[in-house]
């Protein structure tokens, strides 16, 4: 501990000017882990060679196949609706999907997904959910109250721009009276929109998605590009589009020129957060990040979790229920159950291999992540504003980093975890995905380093470790057209006893659509079941 | 002696003769460079150790051994003194130009800063005690023995005088000492620059002149970015001289004495001076204790200085006291270093004492027991992770842990240079479902300074004082809890976790009392 505690003692000033000087003085290769998707036993499902299933099939009510967020929020609503008569089977060794976290003797973390915004009004099951979880504590006014403990805590964001951190994620200085004027008008048209109702009466953007009005004034959106839209309506100001290719990428995953119009829109004008207090605009987090909530459905329905176990064959037998076939990665034999009802939660690019004949050829695309955790022996400052929980650099390619022990602590100094992001959105996604397979871990801890050093070169020698997680297929982009995907919409119409639970029915993949589209299968399986239940409104 | 050796050089013998008036002044110039590294050094010593009679004499009996080893080396000097006494003065420049400065540096990241400072001494010393002899060996053919020794020995002790009048009357309060420093290094580089033009002509002098350049680039660099080295090197921002400097992983302890005054500093913030500490923590602690029945259980939250403590353990009511600071280094120091015990009356180190060492906002989230009384003395919301300490949130938690009579007192920063941060913290614990009351207390060395009472119930005027106090008497407590107008009572936002309204609000009116 003595040595940094000296080096600490150099201001951020000396200490960055040495970083600037000595780039060679930076280790090239730190402690750390190479992680991610289990892409062996992901291929194989693609790639087939299972052994074949021994004894008797399992008899069991219900199905969940997959144990992410909507696999997990469809457990969660049946147990939730007194309903225990099912399994759940997961590839990986834990549950969480992209909600997953780690934890070292510093923090815990993300691994991927990190927040969830104060949910939408129309969000009837989310929010049970989070009442239940503690996440909302009472109700004033008429709204929800929200456990302070949990809202990101102020500061919440700030933006590295000319060479100074600034509150917030927009560049608030050095704008020419058109970017102003631009950015202006931008959000006087996203305000327009999110206040938008369609001939049906329902909201022209909501979330969960499917209450969105199908109102074509909207709808016809989806086709053509975030950026084309932008381009035809004059909103050609750097900086704006800078920051849209931002927001693009941190929730999409992808390029304003790649994504639908509607989904470019949607981000601004779908949030309509319901809370008392004025909260509504805020995010839930946790150190682990959505790994809170993946653990908290997780144990509700622990006793029927199968986890390492690789869902390959999925045939239906007429309508009276589904053969499911397994591999067991711990026991090293494929076992089946015989389901009166089976949930597909799993992306759809999965499910067309595990039930090919219950699923149609669509455009659904994928876009490849890189999270990387580094662990720090103090905290990152910088000139100009403090530290805040969302870092991002407009000088960088990445998407910043968030800081793990933002909510848990009140230490100003003192090590800390910080999730680093990065979409892959440069190249296209099948090359990315080749880059993620076979760059090594020191090449990528290097370009980690070399980004966070670059926003913070006040982390010189501060660097312990950084351990690598690679998502190569993170999230589902919302290209034009995805509204009237047609993989998409058989997946959404899909009637007992075969149905789907993921963002992908979606084609936005936020915790609240997966948690939506979890509760309706759930919904639709007790119904086919004849289960009483009172609906959460989904 | 100008009989006993041919010159080896032989060239200045044939110099013009405004060498010579140039060697004269610089006999002049080295002699006060000399003084003024020696003063620089004993004078930075005592400001950075403490204890001046000590580091002035032991850095100037070093220096002029240091001188006469110097002197003694010169012997080994066989040719080309004029070479060599350019070079020297080129050494003498970049070392003693950058002593100050880069003592100043060196305090807060060497392990020893005594060999840095006595290395460095040394070094200086040497160089300047080759320079005498060397003079007088280039001079020799220029004067009659008997003038050399005289006019060298004159101006170098005229050179004395001017050095040792400027250093306290001028330099110091004038420039500073790290701008000293690069002044007469400058005047030695001159020195050097001036003797190489001269001797342009007749010898080699390129790489020379090259390294002077160098160096007189260096000097005026630093000269031109003193503030910013003032800055780095935070030792010489404090006011008094330093006797203890330590990086924790959460913080910077600085202590400072000057006389009988010792100061505790934070992250640059003083935490409190001795000489008025005693109004602070008995306002801080006794309306509190003497407005609770019986004050068994007490918690304090921040304080590990112990002085707070201190008052606590005078009850002798109070069974047991917990005290919550986050930095082990803080309360450790505090309890087992004996001159800074002593201030605290050995608090820590009681039996009644139990110290936790931890971030307060996650104790109180798990912490399960009842208070009587509860002190708060955090830093000021300087930042946001302090921010959160005095939020809505962490008020509700101590609320939870105050038993039902318990009263609780939160430092709560000026009420007349940032009425509205201290009413905030009044406004938060009204929030968190407290009676809350402000008072406030005039401690010179922070200037007019508040402090918030809160209960279950309102906190009433009755108040039991315990004989012996320094400041407070039944009178002088009840006069804290008027307000005049300027610190009257506002309406404030409530400082929550997501919107910090204290920590702008603090920067904002603190930012503009301090310009």
């Amino acid at each position: 501990m003595a040595e940094p505690t000296r080096r600490q003692v150099l201001k951020g000033a000396a200490a960055g000017a040495g970083a600037l000087a000595l780039p060679g003085c930076t280790p090239t290769t730190f402690p750390g882990t190479l992680g991610g998707a289990d892409w062996q036993r992901g291929h194989r499902v693609r790639d087939g060679g299972f052994p074949a299933p021994q004894g008797q099939a399992e008899d069991a009510a219900i199905v969940i196949a997959g144990g992410g967020a909507a696999g997990l929020a469809a457990a969660w609503r049946l147990k939730d609706a007194g309903y225990s008569d099912f399994v759940l089977l997961e590839l990986e060794d834990t549950v969480g999907g992209n909600a997953r976290s780690g934890r070292n003797a510093v923090s815990a973390y993300p691994l991927g997904a990190h927040y969830l915004p104060v949910p939408n009004r129309e969000a009837h099951a989310l929010r049970h959910m989070l009442q239940g979880f503690g996440m909302i504590v009472g109700e004033a006014d008429g709204a929800p109250v929200y456990d302070p403990y949990q809202l990101c805590a102020d500061l919440e964001e700030r933006l590295l721009w000319r060479g100074s951190w600034q509150e917030g994620l927009y560049p608030a200085s050095g704008l020419t009276a058109d970017d102003i004027a631009q950015r202006d008008r931008f959000y006087r048209e996203m305000a327009d929109f999110r206040q938008g109702v369609g001939s049906d009466g329902k909201p022209a953007f909501a979330i969960p998605r499917a209450y969105s009005s199908n109102d074509p004034r909207f709808t016809s959106l989806d086709g053509m590009t975030f950026a084309h839209w932008l381009d035809g309506r004059g909103f050609t100001s750097p900086v704006l589009r800078a920051y849209l290719r931002y927001c693009c990428r941190d929730d999409y995953g992808t390029e304003p020129e790649r994504i639908s119009a509607w989904a470019g829109v949607h981000y601004f004008a779908g949030r309509r957060g319901w809370a008392a207090g004025g909260d509504g605009d805020r995010e839930l987090t946790w150190p682990e990040g959505n790994g809170r909530l993946a653990s908290l459905m997780g144990k509700a329905v622990a006793p029927h979790i199968r986890s390492g176990q690789s869902v390959f064959s999925v045939v239906r037998e007429g309508d009276s229920g589904a053969l499911v076939t397994a591999f067991d990665h711990a026991a090293g034999v494929s076992r089946q159950w015989r389901a009166r009802t089976v949930i597909m939660a799993m992306p759809h690019f999965v499910a067309a291999r595990v039930a090919p004949a219950e699923t149609v050829k669509g455009a659904l695309r994928y876009a490849p992540w890189v999270v990387a955790n580094v662990t720090v022996n103090r905290q990152p400052r910088g000139r100009g504003s403090a530290l805040a929980w969302d870092n991002v650099s407009t000088g960088s390619d990445s998407l910043g980093y968030v800081v793990a022990t933002h909510q848990s602590g009140s230490a100003g100094d003192g090590p800390t975890v910080l999730t680093w992001y990065m979409a892959l959105s440069r190249e296209e996604p099948a090359q990315s995905r080749k880059l993620l397979a076979t760059r090594p871990l020191a090449e990528w801890q290097r370009i980690v380093a070399d980004d966070l050093l670059a926003m913070n070169p006040d982390l010189a020698g501060a660097i312990e470790r950084i351990d690598v997680w690679r998502w190569g297929h993170a999230m589902v982009s919302p290209a034009p057209g995805f509204l009237s995907d047609p993989a998409r919409l058989a997946a959404i119409a899909a009637k007992p006893p075969l149905l789907f639970a993921h963002s992908d029915l979606s084609g936005l993949s936020l915790f609240e659509e997966a948690h939506y589209r979890g509760v309706v299968a759930a919904e639709a399986a007790l119904a086919h079941l004849g289960h009483p239940f009172e609906s959460l409104g989904a | 002696m100008a009989e006993q050796e041919a010159p080896a050089g032989g060239a200045e013998d044939r110099a013009p003769a405004s060498l010579a008036v140039i060697l004269l002044v610089s006999v002049l110039v080295v002699a006060t460079c000399g003084l003024v590294y020696e003063l620089l050094a004993g004078t930075l010593a005592s400001y950075l150790l403490g204890d001046s009679v000590t580091q002035f004499s032991t850095v100037i009996g070093t220096y002029l051994f240091a001188m006469g080893v110097g002197s003694y080396l010169s012997r080994h000097v066989r040719s080309n003194e004029m070479g060599v006494f350019v070079r020297v003065e080129i050494l003498i420049a970049a070392l003693g130009g950058w002593s100050a400065a880069g003592l100043f540096l060196l305090f807060p990241v060497v392990e020893d800063f005594r060999i840095a400072l006595y290395g460095l001494v040394v070094a200086i010393g040497v160089l300047v005690g080759l320079e005498i002899p060397l003079l007088i060996r280039i001079l020799r053919y220029r004067f009659a023995f008997r003038d050399l020794v005289s006019n060298v020995l004159t101006y170098d002790y005229i050179g004395a005088l001017i050095a040792s009048l400027l250093f306290p009357l001028v330099l110091v309060p004038r420039l500073g000492m790290i701008r000293t420093g690069f002044v007469f290094g400058l005047a030695n580089v001159g020195v050097a620059i001036a003797l190489l033009v001269v001797l342009r002509g007749r010898q080699r002098v390129g790489g020379d002149l090259l390294a002077a350049l160098v160096v007189l680039a260096s000097l005026l660099a630093g000269l031109a970015g003193a503030d910013h080295i003032l800055r780095w090197s935070e030792v010489a921002f404090y006011g008094e001289p330093v006797i203890y400097a330590r990086s924790t992983p959460y913080q910077r302890i600085v202590i400072t004495r000057r006389g009988e005054d010792l100061r505790l500093y934070l992250n640059g913030n003083l935490q409190f001076s001795t000489r008025d500490e005693y109004r602070y923590h008995e306002a801080l602690v006794w309306p509190v204790l003497g407005r609770v029945a019986n004050p068994r259980e007490v918690l304090i939250l921040g304080g590990g200085d112990g002085l707070a403590a201190r008052e606590v353990l005078k009850d002798p009511r109070v069974g047991h006291v917990t005290l919550v600071d986050l930095d082990p280094e803080m309360t450790h120091l505090f309890r087992d270093e004996p001159s800074l015990a002593r201030l605290n009356g050995g608090s820590l180190g009681s039996p009644r004492m139990q110290v936790v060492n931890g971030d307060a906002f996650r104790w109180v989230r798990q912490a399960r027991g009842r208070y009587d009384a509860i002190l708060i003395d955090f830093p000021d919301p300087t930042e946001f992770s302090l921010g959160k300490l005095y939020t809505e949130s962490f008020y509700r938690e101590v609320a939870r842990l105050l038993g039902p009579a318990g009263v609780l007192t939160v430092q709560s920063t000026s009420p007349l240079v940032a009425p509205r941060s201290y009413w905030t913290v009044a406004s938060t614990l009204e929030a968190a479902g407290l009676k809350a009351r402000g008072y406030h207390a005039y401690v010179p060395s922070f200037g007019e300074w508040g402090f918030t009472m809160a209960a279950h119930q309102p906190p009433g005027d009755a108040v039991r004082l315990p004989a012996g106090l320094r400041f407070l008497t039944q009178a002088s407590e009840r006069a804290m809890f008027d307000f005049p107008p300027d610190m009257a009572r506002r309406p404030t936002p409530v400082n929550r976790l997501d919107n910090q309204a204290l920590v702008r609000s603090f920067a904002e009116e603190w930012g503009r009392y301090d310009g």
